[in-house]
């Protein structure tokens, strides 16, 4: 060991009195952003500071990626290519049809004079990591405020809904997947149109449906897609599948669990959607209401 | 190991602190690595790690500050609350500084054991805001970072020690 000055040097607070100093700090800090949701600045300083070491971190892992990509077999290239031209095939025909059926819906929509269905445009973002975080399921994505991105859109993959943005920092931001307990998805089934709010469990790859009748018609395979009717999903979107239905007269709700779409464990491209939905002005408030009823948030 | 203090003829150099930053990054780089999955239960905390052994071998010149900050873009990165990180680091970085006579007294597993408890207790006290916070338990496979960090603290600390050895002229006798 080093030979260090005896302790009656003077050596500044003591151990303890630091430790108080900083915990006090830390504490102030989380208290401020559990409670109040300030720091948000300091946060992002810190964000930006930390940016290129994240970058670093996580470049040799793309680079692997790419190189991975750059070595595919002749072979498998060749039946991917085959596969894709006859999905192409196949899709072709649903798309022609799909676009006499917009003109249709649109025509039937004016003549019901009911909203339009507003174009959804995409942005792409690339997973950089998962958060390593145990209690929650969240991933980073390369793209932030500088792209665009503002908190609260949806995010989805080529199968369906993954998550939604919830943090953003200039050049990154954080999207929660709807696996995390704490994230709900209104959804309808796709079947019968009945609507329903999906929330995750915090497992991987389990979703559950809540405040469920018994009696409520949702099978095994059903299709759930979102509803819409939060103003933050658009509607029509696929998020999840109904895997497993139980009903106990010993319970109020039926318990059914459904499995996400979207591959909310892959790292793959993600596209965020960046939907302007024109949503119709909020109901002004009652001008004179006798009894004043208290009001909840949200 | 135990060599450089049992053995008294190696004195070991005075640390230089550029070293004790490199190591802070590295650490730091490789929680920032992109571990997923299963890896990502066994990954070690590794700035964990590598404050306790500056807080443990040289107290005098690594407090708290380091540790804080570390804890704070810890937060930023993972997406987790804002300081409980920095909470947890400055606790264990008091711990380090506050034991680590009784630490470097033991050799080999004896200081192990010792490493793994107070890493465990930076992962309670992580394990404690988050609860108050209102989330879940993980599940014991939480833990296991830290027995795979104590497995890596002895090799660590060989490693950590290489530059301060002193180069062997062998001319001079």
């Amino acid at each position: 060991m080093e030979h260090s000055p005896p302790p009656f040097f003077k050596t500044g607070p003591t151990p303890l009195a630091r430790l108080l100093i900083f915990s006090a700090l830390s504490f102030a800090f989380l208290v401020a952003d559990v409670r109040f949701n300030y720091l948000v600045t300091l946060r992002e300083v810190a964000a930006v500071i930390i940016y290129p070491f994240q970058r670093i971190a996580t470049t040799p892992a793309s680079i692997a990626r790419r190189i991975g990509d750059f070595f595919v077999t002749h072979g498998s290239l060749r039946e991917d290519n085959a596969r894709l031209a006859q999905d192409n095939f196949g899709n072709a025909a649903l798309l022609l049809q799909l676009e006499a059926l917009r003109t249709e819906n649109a025509q039937l929509r004016e003549l019901l004079s009911a909203r339009s269905r507003p174009d959804l445009e995409f942005t792409a973002a690339e997973v950089l990591y998962a958060a390593r975080d145990p209690f929650t399921r969240k991933v980073v994505l390369d793209k932030g405020s500088q792209d665009e991105v503002r908190a609260g859109q949806p995010v989805v993959d080529n199968r369906g809904v993954v998550g939604q943005v919830t943090r953003v920092y200039p050049w990154l931001s954080e999207v929660t997947l709807v696996t995390d307990k704490g994230q709900f998805v209104p959804v309808q089934n796709l079947r019968n149109g009945l609507r329903a709010v999906l929330a995750g469990t915090g497992g991987d790859g389990a979703l559950e449906l809540r405040f469920i009748p018994l009696n409520a018609d949702f099978q095994n395979g059903d299709q759930l897609v979102t509803s819409g009717i939060d103003g933050v999903y658009p509607a029509g979107l696929p998020v999840a599948r109904v895997t497993q239905v139980e009903r106990s007269a010993a319970q109020l709700f039926a318990r059914i669990t459904c499995t996400p779409l979207g591959g909310v464990a892959n790292y793959a491209h993600l596209l965020i959607v960046n939907g302007n939905r024109e949503l119709p002005p909020r109901p002004a408030a009652e001008p004179k209401s006798p009894r004043p009823k208290k009001s909840r948030k949200g | 190991m135990a060599d450089s203090r049992f053995a008294p003829h190696v004195i070991l150099l005075p640390v230089r602190i550029s070293f004790i930053v490199i190591t802070l990054i590295a650490a730091l780089l490789a929680n920032l690595l992109p571990w997923s999955g299963a890896a990502l239960w066994v990954k070690p905390d590794f700035v964990a790690l590598v404050v306790l052994y500056w807080c443990i071998e040289q107290p005098r010149k690594f407090g708290f500050i380091a540790p804080w900050l570390l804890g704070l873009f810890m937060d930023v990165a993972d997406g987790t609350l804002f300081g409980q990180h920095a909470l947890s680091y400055s606790i264990l970085a008091y711990a380090g500084i506050v034991l680590h006579r009784r630490v470097l007294g033991f050799t080999g597993t004896a200081q192990v054991v010792h490493v793994v408890i107070l890493l465990l207790m930076n992962d309670l006290i992580v394990l404690a805001v988050r609860a108050l916070a209102g989330a879940d338990f993980p599940g014991f496979q939480y833990f296991i970072g830290s027995f795979v960090a104590g497995a890596l603290w002895l090799p660590l600390g060989v490693l950590l020690k290489l530059p301060q050895r002193p180069i062997m002229d062998p001319d001079h006798v």
